[in-house]
This record gives C-alpha cells, sequence and structure tokens, in this order.
C-alpha cells in the first residue's frame, strides 16, 4: 500500500500543505525545524491515530487554530481510499472515510499501516520496559486493530483498580477494609479478564516476531559482531515463573487472579496494581546476556532496528491486508554509522513506498535515490 | 468578563452538565432578553422541583410522594426488580412497556476514580428490599460500560447466596443496523451475548 496524497490543515507548523506522493522513494529534505517531521508524523497519525513524538494531541494543533485536519488518499490493492481525521483537543477525534463518517475514530485503524523508524527508536533497547511494552501494544493494534479497544479497556479498568488500592492504603486494619476488599474482587475479576486478552495478544505477537529478529538482526549488524550470538526475545510476565506463557486466555486469566490473590497484601500495602500486562517486560538477549547494560551503542541501534524490521517483515507477510506497511525513516540515517546504514538502506530500498527524512542530502544513502522534496518554513517543493 | 450578576449567571449555567462556556453566555443573554413573566416561571418551576420532588422510599426514584408511582402501582409484579442507574434510565425503559416488575435506582455506578463505592450507592436499600420481598428475579440493567459492568458483577456476587435469579440485559447490536457496520467490540459482545450471569 501506499499514501498518494497528504494533505494538511493546521497541522503542527502548517497552516496548509499539499503534498502528492509517489510509489518508492522519496526523500524530504530541509534544515532542521523547518517541518519535516511533521509530515511524517501526519502519515503515521492516519495508521495508529496516535504520534510517534508526544502522548498528548494537543502539540499536533498548530499554534492559535482550534482543530487540525489530517487527510490522506492511500492506495491498496489497486483501490484509492481517501482518509481523513480531524484532531481537536481535549475531544474526540472524528474520522472520515471516503468522505463518509465513522462512528469512532478507531474504525480507521488497520487501513493504512505503516513502520517507522526514528531517532527515538534506540530507547526500545536503553529505554525502560514501558518503552518495550508499548512497541507491542502499537504493533498488535495495527495488526489486529480490535486490540485497540482491549488495551483502552484494560487501562480502564487498571484505573480504578489502583484508585480503590489506593483509598485502601490509608486505612488499613479499620472496619471499611472487608467493605473495600469486596469491591476489589470485582476488579480483580474484570482486570484478569481484560488483562489476559491483552496478554494473549502479545503472545501471540512474540511468537510471530521471534524468528524474524534475529534474521533482522543479523542483516544489519555488522559481521564481525553477529557471532556475538543470536539475537533473541523472549516476554516475561508477571503472573509467575511457572505459568506457560500460550495465548490461552482462560488459562491466562485464572493464573492472573491466582497471582492477585498471592499479590493481595503487598498490592493493599504499596496501592498499586501489581500484576498484569502493565508490569510486563519484553527481554532483549543478544547471546546469554541482556542486551541492556551489556550491549554497545552499534549494538544497540542493530537491535532498535531489528526489532523495527521485524515488525515490517510481520505486517507484509500478512497478504490479505492490502499490501506491504509504508515505511518511514525520520532522520535514522543521521543516527547510524556508515555500515548500518549502508545495510538499512538496502535491506528497506526495495519496498512499496519507502518516505526518509534528513537534514541534507549526504544523510540519505545512495540505495535509497528517489523523489525529493525539499522542505523549508512549512512549504514543500518537489525537487524531482 | 462581564460585569457582576451577568456573569455570575454565566458561571452558574456554565456548572450545569453538557453546557460550556459558549452555551452559558448564549442562555445568559437570552434569559436577560426574555419577558419576565417566562423568567419567573422559570424561576418558580427552579424553587418548586426541589421542594417539591423526593426520592421515593422504596426504590430511590424521582417522586412526588412517599413512594414513586411505580412503586405504589399494585398491578406491577413484585416478584421482578430491575436495578439502574438513575431515573433517567427508568423512563427509558418504561418506554419499551416491556417490564412489569419494579425497580431500584442506585444513584450511579462503583468508579473508584470519583471516589464512589458502594456504600455511596443504594445497595443497602436493595438488599433490605430482597430479604422482605417476594422477589425472585433480579435484572442487573446498569450501563454497558466498564463502571456499570463492575456494579453489576459486584451486585450479582452479593445476592448470589440469597438464591435468586439475576440476569443481565443483553448487549450487542443495535436492532434496525446492518451486521457489516457494527464494530468489532460490539459484534464480539453480540457473539458472547447471551448471559446469564453466572459468578
Amino acid at each position: 500500500m501506499r499514501v498518494a496524497h497528504l494533505s494538511l490543515r493546521d497541522f503542527r507548523s502548517y497552516t496548509e500543505v499539499e503534498l502528492p506522493l509517489d510509489a518508492g522513494v522519496t526523500a524530504l529534505i530541509g534544515p532542521n525545524g523547518q517541518g519535516k517531521t511533521n509530515l511524517v508524523e501526519a502519515v503515521g497519525y492516519l495508521a495508529t491515530l496516535g504520534s510517534h513524538r508526544v502522548a498528548q494531541d494537543a502539540p499536533l494543533v498548530r499554534l492559535g487554530a482550534e482543530r487540525a485536519v489530517v487527510r490522506g488518499q492511500v492506495v491498496r490493492d489497486d483501490r484509492s481510499l481517501l482518509l481523513e481525521v480531524e484532531i481537536t483537543p481535549g475531544k474526540a477525534n472524528r474520522a472520515r472515510v471516503n468522505r463518509s463518517p465513522v462512528p469512532r475514530a478507531r474504525e480507521m485503524l488497520g487501513i493504512l499501516r505503516s513502520v517507522l523508524f526514528a531517532p527515538e527508536d534506540l530507547a526500545l533497547v536503553k529505554g525502560d520496559p514501558a518503552e518495550r511494552r508499548r512497541f507491542l501494544d502499537d504493533l498488535l493494534v495495527l495488526r489486529t486493530p480490535r486490540y485497540a479497544g482491549v488495551r483502552a479497556d484494560y487501562d480502564r479498568v487498571l484505573k480504578q483498580r489502583n484508585a480503590l488500592l489506593r483509598s485502601g492504603a490509608g486505612v488499613r486494619r479499620s472496619r471499611q477494609d472487608s467493605v473495600d476488599l469486596r469491591t476489589l474482587e470485582v476488579w480483580d475479576s474484570h482486570l484478569s479478564t481484560a488483562g489476559a486478552e491483552l496478554l494473549a495478544g502479545r503472545i501471540d505477537l512474540v511468537e510471530g516476531l521471534r524468528p524474524l529478529v534475529d534474521k533482522a538482526y543479523q542483516a544489519v549488524a555488522e559481521a564481525s559482531f553477529a557471532s556475538a550470538g543470536p539475537a533473541a526475545i523472549d516476554y516475561r510476565s508477571s503472573l509467575g515463573e511457572d505459568v506457560p506463557l500460550v495465548a490461552d486466555r482462560d488459562m491466562l486469566a485464572a493464573a492472573m487472579l491466582n497471582q492477585i490473590s498471592e499479590l493481595r497484601k503487598a498490592e493493599l500495602e504499596r496501592g498499586i496494581t501489581l500484576v498484569g500486562p502493565h508490569r510486563d517486560e519484553l527481554v532483549l538477549k543478544l547471546g546469554p546476556l541482556p542486551a541492556k547494560g551489556y550491549a554497545s551503542h552499534g549494538e544497540s541501534w542493530s537491535f532498535a532496528l531489528a526489532l523495527k524490521l521485524a515488525a515490517y517483515d510481520l505486517l507484509r507477510a500478512e497478504t490479505d491486508a492490502g499490501g506491504e506497511p509504508v515505511l518511514v525513516l525520520d532522520d535514522v540515517f543521521a543516527e547510524l554509522d556508515g555500515h548500518r546504514r549502508e545495510r538499512l538502506a538496502t535491506l528497506v530500498a526495495g519496498a512499496e513506498q519507502v518516505l526518509v527524512t534528513a537534514a541534507v542530502p549526504e544523510d540519505v544513502p545512495e540505495a535509497l535515490t528517489g523523489a525529493r522534496v525539499d522542505v523549508m518554513g512549512g512549504e514543500v517543493r518537489r525537487i524531482r | 468578563m462581564y460585569e457582576g450578576v451577568v456573569q455570575d449567571l454565566i458561571d452558574e449555567l456554565g456548572r450545569l452538565p453538557g453546557v460550556g462556556p459558549k452555551s452559558a453566555q448564549r442562555i445568559a443573554f437570552h434569559l436577560l432578553a426574555a419577558d419576565p413573566v417566562d423568567v419567573r416561571r422559570l424561576v418558580h418551576v427552579l424553587t418548586e422541583v426541589k421542594d417539591k420532588v423526593r426520592f421515593c422510599k422504596t426504590c430511590g426514584n424521582v417522586a412526588e410522594q412517599e413512594e414513586c408511582r411505580i412503586c405504589r402501582d399494585p398491578r406491577r409484579d413484585r416478584s421482578v426488580i430491575c436495578v439502574v442507574e438513575e431515573s433517567k434510565d427508568v423512563v427509558a425503559i418504561e418506554k419499551t412497556r416491556e417490564f412489569r416488575g419494579r425497580y431500584h435506582v442506585l444513584g450511579g455506578a462503583i468508579s473508584p476514580i470519583e471516589g464512589i463505592g458502594p456504600d455511596d450507592l443504594r445497595v443497602r436499600e436493595l438488599m433490605t428490599r430482597l430479604a422482605d420481598d417476594e422477589v425472585t428475579e433480579l435484572i442487573l440493567a446498569t450501563d454497558p460500560n466498564l463502571e456499570g459492568e463492575a456494579t453489576a458483577t459486584y451486585l450479582a456476587r452479593l445476592v448470589k447466596p440469597m438464591g435468586l435469579r439475576v440476569t443481565r440485559l443483553a448487549s450487542g447490536l443495535p436492532v434496525g443496523g446492518d451486521l457489516e457496520y457494527a464494530d468489532e467490540v460490539t459484534l464480539g459482545r453480540a457473539f458472547e451475548g447471551r448471559r446469564l450471569i453466572d459468578v
């Protein structure tokens, strides 16, 4: 699939911009702060209804404007679809597909699929577990849009349950305690139902990614370092060591309830939920060692790229979903050494559509020669 | 900002649910321009609603006497109680003319974020009714959102030892809609659909 035309209104720095795009590689070139990333961020927004840079929507709307509009003409399976989303901070997004409103913006998910590489990806390896959980969950939604609802439900139950635990944290051993516990059991059961569903989805996903990650790592890493051992991913759940990680929702829900009752005292004392997918970790390993803390800077980059490439491979393999996802490489080449830069460029060069941003043309590897658009002061100009 | 009492009026109106600052301003200026007789009638109704309307001592629904119209009605089936969150839910169900039993209005749903627990709802009153009355079935008609579901689960667990028949309203496809337009969550729910609460 590809984006044939992107138009923005009051999005980030743009008052209004129209950007026609071809299949193959398009490089968006311009100095920092001129709005290159805003363009690819908008493509990502159409695919995920979220930004890779900020968690809130407010910064996406141009200062002084009330709402932003992102519009994309998407071509998949030779069919053309017009996606439109109107972003109003503090309110629900409004979306239209081919000019007809959809009841919830969420229903637009899955039409455009994109995989984005950005300097922030390094945090996948070096950052907190939350970064890796988000990577898994975002990919899960991209692959199966239904999970957007599962994820939202889980977050909501978790918030409610934490609020209840916090309210009980101060009043232990008082008479109110037993009443609180009865309500808590209700939240336990809702948490385990939603949690098991999310967990089952992640387990499935990790199984799908597992073989692809090492393949991608070997393809990206320098040959001499590749011998440091295979790159592997492992899911570590908060349900305890002896719970088999298979995508069986009923079993997982029961295991989760069990673990919740084991940790009841600790949860009441600390006033937070200690069991569930929000406490899990995707462990990255190079040979026998964990990547975090042991991998060099270059190895960490290779691993981050490998995760994203594996995600791309996984999505691409699903032939019924409208073809290859759109690849977006936002300012990554400047971060990579010469070798990784060339390897990555070669790996993605054949994709149906690749959008690259860079400050100077020299940052774009030769393998990715294609169309070029200059971005300057909120104006875009096609050069070739 | 407007001067004195006009701004006070806008602020007060702005506190009403569903009324934003712009609407509050519009309503305020409408009232300023309106016939004094109309405004006095509105004031009168507002005072009267606070003086006269009370909540039914049995079910918690809005009433003008000690008991509401439905609880007083001898033709209503005393063996079934339908639990709802708010009085407006009673009105919604009454419109269907399908239900001939009586109601119990909780006054909300369990939501720890808002500090609402079972003690803040009319749960104890419900338990008293279930113990005294000749009730055989309890229908849980709380909202089909997370808080409503949690409240339903809570009540189902609570009354389980009493050996009543406990049911939950079905959730799923809207009548008159097309299957292909249903979102996945609703469609998934419709599949799970038929439910007899089993805890």
